[in-house]
């Protein structure tokens, strides 16, 4: 029992960090259309924004709370700027983005090889966040790393924030509106471009938070988001393209299944049967988890 | 209040308008006639700045906006209605009139306007405007465009594919805002009647070119169908 209340949770946690990863994308990807695969690479210049502040501020705790908005604006100005340099003259153009953006990642992974070289590079976790806690106590005990908890913590309130700005703010309210009709959106006195760049700034913002969580997890490299980034847009594709909740729900599933299936086979196994699954679960539901009903197209 | 003076416009390499003049008065209401096809979406897609005009120039109270991006000319004071029954289908009837009303100072007031014109739309306000009837959808856009508190309304074909208990209350809310002063209106419509019950002015476009033109009320509902038959 201990066994797979372990891996579970062990699933929960790869799906906190999926989901980190997956939230910049639900924007990007998921409302904006946008294929950005040079996503992973902002999720590195989080890493690296963490690694380059540990250096000047020595304690561990701190320079991690500062990291987070750093990382974030770090992450989302060099995101504004890739959409303001070329995404803008892409839109609509799906397979003429894919390629461009995927040779500004290989350039982004380049660029940081030249700064802080081939190899990779840690940081020091906080005090507070290297230990275990305990949670079924006894001869069976189930732990789990503090850092796990921290990264499900900071997925939680990073999907509760995205949440809320969309939903409550104007801002939400314009990004919905320019992604469900561009046009109208700017005859009702929305400047388009500007929403466009704010939520291109906010995804990729994202993206650098997501960097800064996995440096408690893993190493920094220059293509560590590259390894990442295809499972964060098949959360995406599943959950429902622009469907918040399904991006969560998928996330979770996912690493679960993840986890409970390398227990049973390899990690090898176990991905090919998670790709399986997935493409089996497309052809029932193309559309992907949850998609949403109107009367119109318009 | 406008003036779209000699506009050829087109998509991509087809010309659709070939020099096309028409003037919409102050506090007025100026009618644009004609066929499917004949370029009327077309010009008012021009004279909000959703299409560049090849050549030829829009001025709207005095400036040239040939230039300006939409949402610089509503900001000035030009809202537009498109063809369709247009809302953001994901967002609930109150989100639509929210997202224009934003950062607006009379935004909750203009809101309030909007609905007093079309009070159903109250007891919509919790649903998506997706879900929407037609008719309903089309007086979700005629409010979200009011929200603005436009000086020049465009509206393209309002009463198209509506029910015909509702294309009534349309056109009364239309008639009833250009007599109350303050707003200048560019209708496209099929409706010779309803039409020329509302204007001043008229205009037929016929493949892209006026071919036809004058004062507008009653009388001149058989000139206009002439024109139109021809």
């Amino acid at each position: 029992m201990t066994v797979i209340l372990g891996q579970t949770f062990t699933g929960i946690s790869i799906g906190a960090v999926l989901l980190l990863i997956a939230l910049g994308l639900s924007l990007t990807f998921g409302q904006m259309n946008v294929i950005n695969m040079a996503h992973g690479e902002f999720i590195m210049a989080g890493a690296y924004t963490t690694y380059v502040l540990q250096k000047s501020i020595t304690s561990a705790g701190l320079s991690l709370l500062v990291a987070l908005p750093v990382a974030f604006l770090v992450a989302g100005a060099l995101g504004a700027l890739l959409e303001w340099l070329l995404i803008r003259r892409l839109y609509l153009r799906p397979l003429d983005t894919l390629l461009v953006t995927w040779g500004v990642s290989l350039m982004l992974q380049q660029l940081a090889r030249d700064i802080f070289g081939a190899p990779n590079v840690q940081t020091r976790a906080p005090d507070l966040l290297t230990g275990n806690i305990t949670l079924i106590g006894g001869d069976d005990p189930l732990t789990v790393a503090n850092s796990r908890l921290f990264i499900l913590g900071l997925a939680i309130a990073a999907v509760v924030a995205l949440s809320l700005t969309l939903r409550m703010t104007s801002l939400g309210r314009r990004i919905r509106g320019v992604v469900q009709n561009r046009d109208l959106a700017e005859v009702s006195g929305i400047s388009t471009e500007r929403v466009d760049r704010t939520a291109f700034f906010i995804g990729s913002g994202l993206a650098g938070v997501a960097g800064v969580a996995l440096t408690l997890v893993g190493p920094i490299g220059p293509t560590m988001g590259t390894n990442i980034i295809i499972d964060a847009f098949l959360v995406i594709v599943v959950g429902g393209i622009g469907q918040l909740k399904g991006t969560v729900i998928v996330a979770f599933v996912l690493g679960v299944l993840q986890s409970v299936l390398e227990y049973s086979t390899t990690v090898s196994v176990a991905k090919v049967l998670v790709l399986v699954g997935i493409v089996a679960f497309l052809q029932w539901r193309p559309q992907g988890l949850y998609t949403l009903r109107t009367r119109s197209l318009v | 209040m406008l003036e779209i003076d000699n506009v050829h416009v087109g998509y991509h390499r087809s010309s659709v308008l070939h020099g096309v003049s028409v003037e919409v008065p102050k506090d007025g209401v100026a009618a644009v006639l004609g066929h499917n096809g004949a370029g009327k979406s077309t010009l008012l897609r021009a004279a909000v700045g959703l299409l560049t005009p090849s050549s030829g120039a829009v001025r709207f109270d005095g400036e040239d906006v040939t230039r300006r991006k939409p949402h610089e000319r509503v900001a000035r004071g030009m809202a537009y209605v498109p063809q369709g029954q247009q809302a953001f289908p994901h967002l609930t009837t109150a989100e639509n009139l929210q997202l224009v009303a934003d950062g607006r100072k009379r935004g909750k007031a203009a809101i309030a306007e909007a609905l007093d014109l079309f009070p159903a739309l109250r007891t919509l306000s919790n649903r998506r405007a997706g879900l929407l009837s037609g008719g309903q959808r089309q007086q979700l856009a005629i409010a979200r465009a009011l929200v603005t508190e436009p000086r020049l309304l465009l509206l393209d074909e309002p009463t198209e594919g509506i029910q015909p208990s509702v294309v009534a209350e349309i056109e009364e809310t239309i008639l009833a805002l250009a007599a109350r002063g303050g707003l200048s209106v560019l209708l496209v419509e099929q409706h010779v009647g309803f039409a020329m019950r509302a204007a001043q002015r008229y205009f037929v476009l016929e493949a892209g070119r006026v071919t036809s033109s004058g004062a507008g009320g009653k009388e001149s509902v058989a000139a206009v169908r002439e024109a139109l038959s021809v």
